[in-house]
């Protein structure tokens, strides 16, 4: 590297200049950004091994089971850079997602100690923590000598850091005083509205601002754009229909899925007044608006469907949004985001999160050296380099959201983007409690969803024969 | 005595050991795979009576038949019992009908019918998880050939498997494509390996196709008809992949057979006890299905000595 470059690198890493700054000087030179997105990148990992005994478990192997996603291509894209900072060997699994929660269960149930570390959502550790299959990484966290001082654990959005934090009580508070961190947030998704431009252009609409809008856009969007239909949503019969849109409009309305009693039992909490008035306007948009088979429909179709124009909006992941407006796909550019909050009198949204994390395996034999991994993978170097550099989007430290060269490389390929994560951030957290039973009561709620939608129940009916549902399996397991 | 063992040596006292176990011995393999069968089976009826699920594992105990009481009361079992024996029962019916039918059509052995009867294997060498994803691009409802298809007869906006009203249809459609191959290439074997014999004399004395098919035809070919029957009804008692791929059980609980609703008890919900008791029963039905059909195959091969 010549010497300007290396100058002007440190001065970065020092603090002395900002990376839209660096970024301008290196264009000056005739460096484009990817090569100085890779500089930064090998002279961040020399200046962090500066400050912490990254060598300790130099030799040392660790093995991975992941998902496949942009998050995992923009590690294994820097793994090269691990390897050289700590000497460590890192063997990975790659699965598709639709068997790869099967694997981790097969893995973790059979004690299985090939794996060191693993990718998770925050809800599984809901059944991984108290089964005694992954380990509370506070001791790991908290420990000077095994974390590097710019780990900087602080800098993870409070509320995503907290999701991944339960005392094992069902019911207890996310990130109370006594939860075990049993995960490690790596890239999250809060869930907003993303949208056609042209279509809404075309139809002369506007941007719905809360669920009655919604519904009225999505109608119009149908009857005006031939071929289209209005709003795209989850609607397979999975837990993974609740957890996006539904549930964070549903909590935007103040409305929860269980109560916790002071006895701390836990009963149904779907079936007041106001969540069937708030399940009939959902119900409604799903009939009018939504996809024709909308009861199949996972984030992929909802995804693709806006990708290819066949829906004018979605209420979902953000990164569906994010993604699709780019690649091969024919409404690449086309799209527009903007953050939602379902409920008129709300204040702001409150979008449940989707939060991919690493796990530390209970029954690894190599618990220390994998957390270096999962540190360095979670950490703001890598962070920043997959969001520059790589598709790791959404990230889930602050430093990275403050980053000028990531704000300017979303605002301007995302219209609307970082507005919408800087408005729908201070709200956004896991809106479910925390209990054993999740993936039982969800499934259900979905399953009676698609029933509402069918008119094969009432909306006020479903929801009371859900909530008995509920409460005498929540009775069953001891937990009602 | 002296003289005797003198003059013969006494036999090998190795042979005579060997000649004790190798009755054990003979048997050992088939004795291991027993073992190797038998482990997860007894494994799987003790989860059953357990109460047991993986993300409470402070409440593991045994609760004996609990979990098959709670079915007793619960309508989400009785449904996956109705839904499972519909199924079986309807793609079993249809599957066997059409697999007949061609059968008879591809009876005579002429090139034409040959290459026919290989191309309309196809469907078999599929994956059904394979069949069922191709399927559901097939009646997707914005670029669907079928949906198309269907548009072209006046039925606009039909949903396939995602409406209750028409999911059990597309699934057993699906199920129909894939598996009544089997039922065809196993009963065309048995029609041409009957005898010519009566069907000969049938001939000669100007015996009607109808009277020949339903009075020799039929009897002769029904140890294939019961054992192709045998065969498709445990598998689609036990159908999984097609339903899941298409729909994960739903639109609400239409499709919730057996091994669905097991499946996502174990994997989603880590219940055993549950997942276990549902296979348990499972396996209960198969069991009396096949100890049914095996009996009436062997009063017909007795008939037919």
């Amino acid at each position: 590297m010549y010497e300007k470059e290396k100058d002007l690198v440190q001065s970065f890493l020092d603090g002395r200049l900002s990376r839209r700054s660096l970024i301008k000087r290196f264009a000056a030179l005739g460096v484009g950004a990817t090569t100085a997105g890779t500089l930064v990148n090998m002279m961040s990992t020399n200046a962090m091994a500066a400050d912490f005994d990254w060598k300790k478990h130099s030799g040392t192997g660790v093995k991975l089971l992941l998902n496949k996603h942009p998050y995992t291509d923009a590690m294994i894209a820097n793994l090269d850079n691990f390897k050289a900072l700590t000497g460590m060997d890192v063997q990975y699994d790659v699965f598709p997602e639709d068997v790869y929660f099967d694997k981790v269960t097969a893995a973790l149930s059979s004690g299985s100690t090939e794996y060191d570390a693993f990718m998770t959502g925050a809800y599984m550790t809901w059944t991984y923590g108290p089964a005694g299959w992954i380990t509370d990484l506070n001791e790991w966290i908290g420990d000077s000598e095994k974390t590097a001082a710019s780990y900087n654990w602080e800098d993870i959005l409070p509320g995503v850091r907290q999701s991944c934090a339960w005392n094992g009580q069902p019911g207890g508070a996310l990130g109370s005083a006594d939860a075990k961190q049993w995960c490690i947030p790596w890239g999250y998704e809060q869930n907003n509205l993303a949208y056609n431009r042209n279509m809404f252009e075309t139809a002369g609409l506007s941007v719905p601002t809360n669920l009655d809008e919604m519904v009225d856009t999505a109608a119009k969007a149908k009857a005006s754009l031939d071929g289209v239909y209005g709003i795209g949503v989850r609607g397979s019969r999975s837990w993974a229909s609740i957890h996006p849109g539904f549930l964070s409009a549903y909590a935007n309305y103040g409305q929860k899925d269980l109560n916790v009693g002071a006895d701390g039992k836990l009963s149904a909490a779907m079936n007041t007044d106001v969540s069937k008035e708030m399940h009939a306007k959902w119900v409604k948009m799903i009939q009018d608006s939504g996809a024709p088979d909308w009861s199949t429909h996972t984030w992929y179709q909802v995804g693709t469907d806006l990708g290819a124009g066949a829906s004018a909006m979605i209420y979902d992941a953000d990164i569906l949004g994010y993604f699709m407006n780019g690649g091969d796909n024919k409404e690449a550019g086309n799209l527009a985001y903007a953050p939602f909050a379902a409920n008129p009198e709300a204040s702001a949204p409150t979008p449940n999160i989707w939060i991919w994390s690493l796990a530390m395996s209970e029954f690894s034999k190599k618990k220390d050296a994998a957390w270096y991994f999962m540190q360095w993978a979670s950490g703001p170097e890598h962070g920043l380099f997959g969001a520059t550099q790589m598709d790791f989007v959404n990230p889930v430290r602050q430093s990275v959201w403050d980053d000028m060269g990531f704000r300017d490389r979303l605002d301007k390929s995302y219209p609307g983007y970082v507005d919408m994560h800087d408005v729908s951030a201070p709200g956004a957290k896991i809106q479910f409690t925390a209990q054993p039973l999740f993936f039982d009561l969800t499934t259900e709620w979905a399953a009676t969803l698609q029933k509402m939608v069918a008119n094969e129940v009432p909306v006020d009916e479903g929801l009371d024969q859900l909530a008995d549902s509920v409460n005498r399996q929540l009775k069953e397991a001891d937990l009602g | 005595m002296s003289d005797h063992s003198l003059a013969s040596p006494p036999p090998k006292r190795r042979f005579r050991i060997g000649r004790r176990v190798l009755p054990y011995l003979l048997s050992m393999p088939a004795l291991l795979v027993c073992i190797g069968i038998l482990v997860p089976f007894v494994t799987a009826a003790l989860y059953s009576l357990q109460r047991y699920r993986l993300s409470q594992p402070w409440a593991r105990k045994y609760n004996w038949g609990e979990n098959y009481l709670n079915f007793l009361s619960d309508p989400s079992f009785w449904n996956t019992l109705k839904i499972s024996l519909v199924y079986a029962g309807t793609t079993v019916t249809l599957e066997l009908f059409l697999g007949l039918g061609i059968a008879l059509l591809l009876q005579k052995r002429t090139r034409f019918n040959n290459f026919v009867s290989i191309m309309l294997l196809m469907p078999l060498m599929t994956a059904p998880v394979l069949a069922a994803l191709m399927w559901k691009l097939m009646t997707n409802s914005g670029f669907g050939i079928l949906s198309y298809m269907v548009s072209l007869l006046g039925i606009q906006d039909f949903r396939w498997a995602s409406s209750p009203d028409t999911a059990l249809l597309t699934v057993v459609l699906v199920d129909i494509w894939v598996y009544t191959p089997f039922i065809m290439i196993l009963l065309l074997a048995g029609l041409r390996s009957l005898p010519s014999q009566p069907f000969e004399a049938a001939a000669l004395d100007g015996v009607p196709r109808t009277f020949v098919f339903w009075k020799i035809t039929l009897p002769m070919l029904m140890p294939y008809i019961l054992t192709a029957t045998l065969f498709r009804l445990l598998d689609s008692i036990q159908q999984f992949d097609i339903i899941y791929a298409m729909t994960q059980g739903g639109p609400g609980d239409k499709l919730t057979v057996f091994q669905v609703e097991a499946y996502l008890n174990f994997f989603q919900s880590t219940n055993i006890g549950r997942s276990a008791a549902l296979m348990m029963i499972l396996w209960a039905i198969t069991f009396v299905l096949s100890n049914i059909f095996i009996k009436n195959w062997l009063k017909l091969r007795e008939r037919a000595r």
